[in-house]
């Protein structure tokens, strides 16, 4: 069974390894634990446009959608789904819709219908936050469901990104280079508090120059935590390459 | 985690890309725009406590050639000390070896996004000629820029008009053999060996597109300006691509647009550069007359479309003259009366 985690949380992963993980490998290895573990990681990124998809293309209610995300990613380890997955032919995250819709299809059917809902809990869903999501981008218009998707999509990247980069600080006894990134890089943006270095070097009472320094190395480890994530869930340089585009907008060195 | 909102999301993606700037004055505020080979920031320079651009590298630098032409675009903009070209602030490098360097950070629009169909054409034409004049102070100092389009060409909040991304401009005396070009922008990294390009197609001179740096000198910019001219009348690029298509005429867009303006940028856009303005200021002087309503060196005019244009231009003469001969009609036919 998949462990479960709560994605507002970040669930309970751990570190990853850094170089060339492959949760895609993984999720097809013959390690359950090891499996088991790659469909945490996947599932973190993709729960949310999951969930967005199912109620933008497919139209279902709250309730149904989240039953149906959870009963998705069960269904990946259960079924094996990204066995026949070959990122020659597409991308990761299109595969991904693909077997998504394939699983929603087959749970329109009566017979399969009944097996849904067993009990089994997968993952926890904030759908009260989903929801306020969804209506917020509706109240701009109600997005493409592809558009949707990709947006929770980096949505999801990113936010795990934050907390394997608070994880690894805390871990390390690197603390102050993660709170002065968050009160930098994600604080200022969200309280619209313009703090510039000067302040954050009076607040922390350290030297500017510290503050450049820790700054520099948190969004140094953050760069590397989101490179290493879009690595692990693609199949090959060229797929990583045209994700690193999505996602940053740029293409890699 | 709280989640991210979406300005969040923006800035840490930006964050990603951003440059690690410990050992510097500056602080990184945000991305301002991401080419192909360079990427622009707006940083907060701590010891002049003012925004400003800056400029790095974005892709790897083989040989460190890269790092010679970047420090070359600085060292070409930095001497050209004219309002309508931003100027340089300082030169630097990265913790990581890239070299930077920052310049004046403009707020504003670029010509494409202010050319909005709400201008007039001699409001247009205005930019233009503060265009012509930035180009024409480069040319004097020995500088062609070389990659002019509407996307280069920034006006400011207070109206001020400022020629960007010098990435590709080089000295007219530099000589062909040599690797001459500045990168930096959203071009490849090389140039002016002959048969490569560099440039943006859509606004590229022929001798450009075919490499021919041989004939590569200020008639190349004329070029450009006619581009961007021939984009202020149609709201088009001039072409589709770098081959050497025949330029729809402006006019075949819009009936409205006055031959004059038309013949002086399709003139500008001769394929031939023996054919187009021989300088940046007999451009200019033809873009004053067309404003002042006068003759135009690129479109010899009829006897009727000179008279047409005289009285356009003299409308209150022509209609006292022509009260004045109704006045003395009426008063024949009263005393014959």
């Amino acid at each position: 069974m998949m462990a479960a985690h709560n994605a507002d949380t970040g669930g309970g992963a751990g570190r990853f390894p850094s170089t060339h993980y492959s949760a895609l490998v993984a999720l097809r290895g013959p390690d359950q634990a090891e499996r088991e573990r790659a469909l945490d990681v996947i599932a973190q990124v993709y729960w949310r446009p999951v969930y967005t998809y199912i109620r933008l293309q497919w139209r279902r209610d709250r309730d149904e959608a989240a039953d149906l995300t959870q009963g998705f990613f069960l269904e990946i380890l259960e079924k094996d789904l990204f066995a026949d997955y070959d990122s020659a032919r597409a991308r990761f995250r299109t595969f991904l819709r693909v077997c998504l819709d394939r699983f929603i299809k087959k749970q329109d059917s009566a017979a399969t219908r009944l097996k849904r809902g067993g009990g089994q809990t997968a993952m926890s869903i904030d759908v009260d936050a989903m929801e306020a999501e969804l209506a917020e981008l509706s109240s701009r218009g109600v997005p493409a469901p592809d558009v949707g998707f990709e947006r929770e999509w980096i949505l999801g990247l990113l936010s795990l990104a934050v907390e394997r980069l608070r994880s690894e600080c805390a871990t390390s006894g690197r603390e102050l280079p993660f709170r002065l990134f968050e009160r930098y890089d994600l604080g200022k943006l969200d309280t619209d508090q313009s703090s510039s270095y000067a302040q954050l070097a009076a607040e922390f009472s350290i030297s500017i120059e510290t503050v450049t320094n820790h700054l520099a190395l948190a969004r140094r480890e953050f760069r590397l935590i989101v490179l290493d994530l879009i690595r692990s869930m693609t199949g090959s340089e060229s797929e990583f390459r045209d994700e690193v585009r999505a996602v940053l907008g740029v293409d890699l060195p | 985690m709280n989640k991210l909102s979406d300005d969040q999301v923006r800035h840490l993606r930006d964050l990603v890309d951003a440059p690690d700037l410990s050992g510097t004055r500056y602080e990184i505020v945000r991305r301002l725009a991401a080419g192909g080979m360079a990427t622009v920031f707006l940083v907060r320079d701590r010891e002049l406590e003012r925004e400003v651009a800056l400029k790095v590298l974005t892709v790897a630098d083989q040989g460190g050639e890269l790092v010679k032409r970047m420090l070359r675009e600085a060292q070409i903009v930095a001497r050209l000390e004219h309002p309508g070209i931003v100027p340089i602030h300082d030169v630097g490098r990265l913790p990581d070896g890239r070299v930077f360097y920052t310049m004046k950070y403009v707020e504003g629009v670029t010509l494409e996004q202010f050319a909005s169909p709400a201008r007039t054409l001699p409001e247009l034409v205005r930019v233009l000629q503060r265009v012509c004049e930035a180009l024409a102070f480069a040319h004097a100092h020995g500088v062609l820029h070389r990659d002019l389009k509407p996307s280069n060409i920034m006006i400011g909040a207070f109206g001020e008009v400022l020629v960007m991304d010098w990435g590709i401009a080089r000295r007219a005396s530099d000589t062909e053999s040599t690797p001459n070009v500045a990168a930096g922008n959203d071009h490849p990294a090389t140039d002016t060996a002959p048969g490569m390009a560099l440039g943006t197609p859509a606004y590229m001179a022929p001798e450009q597109a075919l490499g021919r740096p041989e004939l590569i000198d200020q008639r190349t910019d004329v070029y450009g300006l006619g581009g961007v001219l021939y984009f202020i009348l149609t709201g088009h690029a001039p072409k589709s691509g770098s081959g050497e298509a025949e330029i729809i005429p402006p006019r075949t867009h819009d009936r409205k647009i006055p031959r004059r303006i038309e013949a002086i940028c399709l003139r500008a856009l001769a394929a031939d550069p023996r054919e187009r303005y021989p300088d940046v200021t007999s451009f200019a002087d033809d873009l004053d007359a067309f404003l002042a309503g006068e003759s135009v060196s690129a479109y010899p005019e009829t006897i009727f479309e000179r008279v047409g244009r005289w009285t356009q231009r003299n409308q209150l003469v022509v209609i006292l003259i022509l009260v004045y001969l109704l006045v003395r009609v009426l008063f024949l036919f009263w005393r014959h009366a």
